[in-house]
């Protein structure tokens, strides 16, 4: 009997101790999280104070609170300084255009390569794999060449033909627009969803005398809409927070994109950093907005770029 | 019938060529050309004005050579790349252990780790080229009184520190996937066999994550071997060198040097194309090779 009430006794006691052990970790993995959590809001919210105090109070106390409290800054950007309004709308031409074109073309390629039978598609197939892991500093020179001046000075000489090598594209839009219609990851990821995709729908389409082209842009494109979405999301996220390449292309002011903007306005008025700090909000709160708006697909697609590749 | 079989094999060749011409178009000038002529330039005196002449190995001497490459972007790389993969990698998995547990507002935290990954490179960099400044919050917060990003000895610090801090976010999320696809049954099973929470860790969850850590360690290497964005932004490559790193290199030779020498720089941008090569397959032997290798 004793012995029965003893083990009893014992095992409440571990079972006590395992409570004990489980609510330290859980503080514990707590802690981590409202650290990291409080870490990743500091900047932003830094941020946002600081654009709503006077330019001259850039590093002035109180910093948890905007007082004195004023709108100058944004008045700046939106009327004094004509150039702000200018790079976000450059931002969403571009930013715009390459998500329109990258999503068609890699669901295209994608399609094509998961469900059209066609010589050398392997090759192809593993020859893009390959270029995903290609980095892109070595092309940058060439690249740069191709959408400017060419890579051969005067053009190709083919007999008395001369054919242009680049496409004169600098400081235009169109420059920063051409390289990133299409891009490897995007056809890869398109494959993989048309691979594990039924195919009963396209087939019934095609049996009712559809072409390849009508059952693509009425049955496929149609029904992958959640898949094009997320490849959209994070292409327009790369395109509006894009740096070096529309740093090259780009060299007039007017033509500059938000982040290039904001980049050469700091160069020319380092004084006003308020300013700056409300102009890098105008960069951040749309991509925010549309986060919040569509993060599930976000968080999705990213997840998605680990499992896949192991 | 063998004829009408092979026309309908040759239309659906034609579909297939379509379908990809504009991603096959693009790829072929902006990466196979693009490659090609990088190779090519490589092994020439470029420098924009006159057409480029053949000089062999020259270029690739001369970057051997330089100084800057040799004291200051060679080691600066490999010593951000050291830094940077492994602290962001461990912090970004330990992350995600912690919000596998089940614990209350995972979704609130979720989001709030990801928020520093969707700021772009730029706008995270003025925000802290003006948090560090010497009147700025970070040292108002602690007291210091440093320059954080106009001294040799710290400036690359901070630059690592804002990169590793807006990574973290995204690199979380992918172990958090991978972390939920390992069944339950498995950790049920090594509870059974008395199994503590860090043996679990390190015996099942590790293990079974090994591909996820191939693919964050990959892409942190890639990516840490090329930045460039926050350091032309935040130090221009100073103060005195000490952020100058290889890509930064290369746009300094290509295109901002008064002297423009593409070549050179091409010459450059092929030796990082091979060491980025050479690295991610050393370590790809090495994470494969430290144990069985878990397939999923």
């Amino acid at each position: 009997m004793s012995a029965l009430l003893d083990t009893l006794a014992r095992k409440r006691s571990q079972l006590d101790w395992e409570v004990a052990g489980d609510r330290i970790r859980k503080t514990i993995f707590y802690a981590i999280l409202i650290f990291w959590a409080a870490l990743s809001l500091a900047p932003l919210y830094f941020t946002l104070i600081f654009s709503l105090k006077p330019i001259e109070n850039a590093y002035t106390p109180p910093i948890y609170w905007p007082t004195p409290f004023t709108l100058e800054n944004y008045r700046t950007i939106l009327e004094t300084f004509d150039l702000f309004p200018r790079w976000v709308a450059n931002s969403v031409f571009i930013s715009v255009l390459v998500t329109l074109f990258r999503v068609l073309f890699c669901a295209m390629a994608g399609y094509a390569f998961a469900r059209i039978e066609f010589p050398l598609k392997k090759v192809l197939f593993n020859v893009l794999l390959v270029s995903m892991m290609m980095p892109g500093v070595v092309t940058l020179i060439p690249s740069f060449l191709i959408i400017g001046p060419g890579l051969i000075k005067g053009g190709l000489q083919l007999g008395n033909l001369t054919l242009p090598t680049g496409f004169n594209l600098i400081d235009s839009p169109w420059g920063v627009i051409v390289p990133g219609m299409a891009d490897a990851f995007g056809v890869f990821m398109m494959t993989q969803f048309y691979k594990s995709f039924p195919k009963e729908l396209e087939e019934a389409a095609m049996m009712d005398g559809s072409g390849r082209w009508g059952t693509f842009f009425r049955i496929v494109l149609p029904i992958s809409q959640t898949q094009l979405l997320t490849l959209a999301l994070l292409t327009f996220q790369g395109a509006w927070n894009n740096f070096m390449w529309p740093l090259l292309v780009l060299r007039t002011p007017e033509q500059f994109t938000l982040p290039i903007g904001l980049q050469w306005f700091r160069g020319e008025y380092y004084t006003l950093y308020s300013v700056i700090l409300a102009g890098s909000l105008f960069n951040t709160l749309p991509i925010l907005i549309i986060f919040f708006i569509f993060q599930r697909y976000f968080i999705r697609s990213i997840a998605s770029t680990g499992s896949k590749e192991g | 019938m063998g004829i009408k079989v092979d026309r309908k094999k040759v239309f659906e060749a034609i579909d297939g060529y379509l379908f990809i011409s504009p991603w096959l178009i693009l790829f072929t000038i902006f990466s196979v050309v693009s490659l090609i002529y990088a190779v090519y330039l490589s092994f020439t005196n470029y420098n924009l004005l006159k057409p480029p002449q053949f000089w062999g190995l020259e270029g690739y001497q001369r970057v051997l050579e330089d100084e800057l490459f040799i004291k200051k972007a060679l080691p600066n790389t490999f010593k951000y790349v050291l830094i940077v993969v492994p602290i962001q990698t461990f912090l970004s998995l330990v992350l995600a252990f912690a919000m596998d547990q089940k614990l209350r507002f995972q979704r609130l935290f979720r989001t709030v780790f990801y928020l520093p990954s969707v700021t772009s490179s730029v706008v995270i960099s003025l925000i802290f080229i003006w948090l560090f400044a010497p009147q700025g919050i970070f040292n108002q917060i602690t007291g210091l009184a440093v320059n954080w990003l106009d001294d040799p000895r710290t400036a690359f610090y901070v630059i690592m520190g804002m990169n590793i801090f807006t990574t973290s976010g995204t690199l979380m999320l992918i172990f958090l996937a991978g972390l939920q696809d390992i069944s339950p049954t498995i950790y049920e099973a090594a509870q059974i066999d008395g199994a503590n929470g860090i043996q679990t860790f390190f015996r099942i969850t590790i293990p079974m994550l090994r591909p996820v850590i191939f693919f964050v360690v990959t892409v942190g290497v890639i990516g840490c071997f090329q930045v460039f964005d926050q350091i032309f932004v935040m130090t221009a490559g100073g103060p005195l060198n000490s952020t100058t790193t290889i890509t930064y290199l290369i746009y300094k030779w290509a295109f901002r040097d008064t002297t423009i020498k593409m070549g050179q720089a091409s010459a450059l941008a092929v030796i990082l194309t091979l060491i980025i090569l050479g690295v991610t397959l050393l370590q790809r032997r090495v994470i494969e090779g430290s144990g069985a290798s878990a397939e999923r």
